[in-house]
């Protein structure tokens, strides 16, 4: 199934009118509630779930910029989101070590630290990493397949294979990455001890507020000439390119963003779960956010980020309530949402809106 | 508005749901603390419900609940019941490692039997060195490990490999060709077995994997037999070996000619792969449903009166079956659930339980088991034709064997 076959809302003609301060009055009351609210009413736990959830509602932000936004379906987000994580995960290990060599790396028989680990000790370097692998991963694969005019399925099965493909590299080369296992037991994150309250409680915060910066970055570029062009290049990509654009070239850069995206979460995912594993970036998972963003609402960012929440929320909570069964649960809820309402949650509210 | 009734009642029942995961915490916080006072001990039960492992670790969670059930039934432990809170690992480690974190914050259980695969205990071993709360893990694995907050209740390699090696070794079986799945426990048993090989004369003729899951093995075993091996170590997991078995029958591999050791295919799992294909082949393991004393015939009467007739028990069910009767022990000894007083009390403690005396070594938190060689016999059961005599010493580094000097830092 691709983007296309459906039928997106028509983009509206950019008519000058009243600033509408709904949009901002939400954000700043969504705001309220993520960072005093929560805090306040959470226990650590709880909390630490919802950064995580949070993490993942910035991948999916970047979904929905690409799909939502870009008509992009990419099924392979994952990647970018482990390698974000395990640059993350690498420095961290490494930090940990000190002169040593990584826990793994002992009990898979490697004796010396291999090239490609000695400069994520380098905490700038490591940081720098996160969001240059994946954004130069992006633009590689954009770059090449954009301009192929690869689009559609062709696209979307693309990406999955790359999520296949990293799974079996990652896994395949144990005494380099952890195989299987990923990385795990990590003890300190920039000094601090990463299980502590305190830290866990400073993650949530800086989780919510790079959400919330990136939310808000996301926002303008929908908002901008090159959001327009990104929606005309979504709707009719022929048309775009006769009237002199390179669609190329704006999906590149918006696929770039939704990976750099997907990588700065993957980054803070680690220290908030404390493992990053091959299991947590391969066809699956990332389908999953897929899912999420479906079901909040690809239209709308907003329906991404809420999407992704929710869904996660359910997992745990579904789960928990109900260990033999929570699976269907979870299967029924997404079936109800894009049965009742095809554009997701925010579709579903905004309809009156839009045919008003 | 047409729709304006179901966009309110989906509205409402997303509220619901959100209030619901709100009010959770509170739920639990009234039945926590369980461990220390009330009526019942809360403990939890983490193997993974649904995903590929499910198969497997759905019969050790019942081998468990069996357990609770008939320690509830003689008067449970320190006059409390105990309360299993069960949870789906859902062969996700990250989710291992959620569900551990609630099962100690938020239930506040006083122990957690759970674990399969390497990779789940791995993710698990932070959580529950943080919160120094208690981990019991049921099933064979690589060694090098040994976590203060671990108890280790199925074989570490000096009670299952090494054996396995011995008794090729003893057979005269000396090429040997090592096939696995793709992951931590095959690469790392791989890696002893080739450093037991170069000290024993033995020659490893080819080393193979496969990604897990994986179904295709006309080419692999193309490779095993143009090899010429005299036998074949297997450490593929799950449904690769029926995929694996069926084509070395069809191969014309008969058990006589090549025999193939498994270290991961048990009772539960031969009904899978299908009698036919693997009847005759060895098997290593620390228990049989076969094996004879008066303690495996009451597991498994209990085990077939609770759960059905056609249910088979095995070596990582009994193992998940002992842990529970261990720690019970061990608490009973302490006077209390409380972890470090648990640790100190469990050294030492005795039982004989289905596969023969099991004593927990207080050092490593291994327990010395008995090393036992099977045949897989046509009616599905395995038939042990070796054993190592009394229980070893559980040795998780193997620190005693000066071949394996490079294997443990």
């Amino acid at each position: 199934m691709t983007a296309t076959l459906e039928k997106p809302p028509v983009a509206e003609a950019p008519v000058k009118e009243p600033r509408d301060w709904r949009g901002p009055a939400l954000f700043a009351l969504v705001a309220v509630i993520g960072l005093v609210v929560m805090p306040l009413v959470l226990e650590p736990f709880r909390l630490g779930l919802l950064a995580k959830y949070l993490t993942y509602a910035i991948v999916a932000l970047g979904i929905g910029l690409a799909w939502g936004q870009g008509g992009m379906l990419t099924l392979g987000q994952g990647v970018f989101f482990g390698l974000g994580g395990y640059a993350m995960g690498m420095h961290l290990k490494l930090n940990d070590a000190g002169d040593g060599l990584p826990d793994f790396m002992v009990w898979s028989g490697v004796e010396t630290l291999p090239a490609l680990w000695e400069p994520f000790r380098n905490p700038v370097f490591a940081i720098a990493m996160v969001v240059v692998v994946p954004g130069a991963v992006a633009w590689l694969l954009g770059t090449l397949v954009f301009r192929q005019r690869v689009r559609g399925a062709y696209f979307a099965i693309l990406t999955q294979a790359l999520a296949a493909a990293m799974v079996i590299l990652l896994v395949g080369q144990q005494g380099l990455t952890g195989g299987t296992n990923g990385l795990t037991n990590f003890f300190e994150f920039f000094g601090r001890d990463v299980a502590a309250d305190s830290t866990q409680r400073g993650l949530y915060f800086t989780v919510a507020i790079v959400l919330g910066v990136l939310f808000v970055g996301a926002w303008q570029l929908q908002r901008s000439r090159f959001g327009r062009l990104l929606l005309a290049v979504r709707d009719g990509e022929d048309r775009v390119r006769f009237l002199g654009y390179n669609p190329a070239t704006v999906k590149t850069i918006t696929f770039t963003i939704s990976a750099v995206m997907a990588g700065i979460a993957g980054a803070l995912f680690v220290p908030v779960v404390g493992i990053i594993s091959p299991a947590l970036l391969g066809v699956v998972p990332s389908l999953e956010l897929v899912v999420a963003v479906a079901v909040g609402g690809r239209f709308a960012l907003a329906g991404a980020v809420l999407g992704a929440v929710l869904m996660g929320y359910a997992k745990t909570y579904f789960s928990e309530e109900l260990p033999d069964a929570w699976l269907y649960l979870q299967g029924a809820l997404f079936i109800l949402v894009i049965g009742l309402a095809p554009k997701g949650i925010i579709g579903f509210f905004r309809r009156k809106d839009v045919a008003a | 508005m047409r729709n304006a009734f179901l966009r309110t009642a989906v509205g409402a029942g997303l509220v619901l749901v959100l209030a619901a995961c709100g009010g959770d915490p509170t739920e639990s916080t009234t039945g926590g603390g369980a461990a220390a006072g009330g009526d019942t001990i809360k403990v939890g039960l983490l193997h993974s419900l649904s995903g590929t492992m499910a198969i497997s670790e759905v019969t050790v969670r019942d081998a468990e609940l069996l357990a609770i059930e008939e320690i509830n039934a003689a008067g449970g432990v320190l006059g409390k019941k105990l309360e299993p809170v069960v949870e789906d690992g859902a062969s996700d480690w990250p989710t291992f490692a959620e569900k551990a974190n609630k099962l100690i914050s938020q239930d506040k259980v006083a122990t957690v039997f759970g674990g399969w695969t390497s990779a789940s205990r791995k993710a698990m071993l932070p959580v529950f060195e943080r919160h120094k709360a208690l981990l019991w893990y049921p099933v064979q694995y690589e060694g090098l490990e040994s976590s203060p907050y671990i108890f280790y209740t199925g074989a570490t390699t000096n009670q299952q490999i090494i054996p396995g090696l011995d008794y090729l070794k003893e057979q005269g079986k000396t090429k040997i060709f090592l096939v696995g799945s793709d992951y931590v426990f095959p690469r790392t048993a791989n890696k002893i077995i080739k450093a037991y090989a170069a000290a024993n004369g033995m020659t490893i003729l080819g080393e193979e994997y496969t990604p897990l899951g994986h179904t295709e093995y006309s080419t692999l075993t193309n490779k095993v037999v143009q090899a010429k091996p005299d036998a074949v170590f297997n450490t593929l997991n799950g449904d690769s070996n029926v995929a694996f078995f069926k084509q070395l029958k069809s191969a014309g591999v008969t058990a006589e000619s090549m025999p193939v050791l498994s270290v991961s295919v048990a009772e539960e799992e031969v009904t899978g792969i299908g009698v036919d294909n693997i009847v005759g082949h060895p098997v290593a393991w620390n228990y049989y449903q076969t094996t004879e004393n008066a303690a495996n015939t009451k597991f498994v009467a209990a085990f077939k009166a609770k759960y059905g007739d056609a249910k088979v028990t095995s070596d990582p069910m009994e193992a998940g079956y002992n842990a529970v009767y261990l720690w019970a022990e061990a608490v009973k000894k302490a006077g209390t659930t409380e972890v470090e007083a648990v640790k100190k009390a469990s050294g030492g403690i005795a039982l004989e339980r289905p596969e023969g005396l099991v004593t927990i070594d207080g050092e490593t938190q291994h327990m010395y088991k008995t090393a036992r060689i099977g045949i897989i016999q046509p009616d599905g059961l395995i038939k042990e034709v070796w054993n190592s005599g009394e229980p070893i010493k559980p040795d998780p580094y193997l620190k005693s064997y000066p071949w394996a000097g490079s294997l443990a830092s």
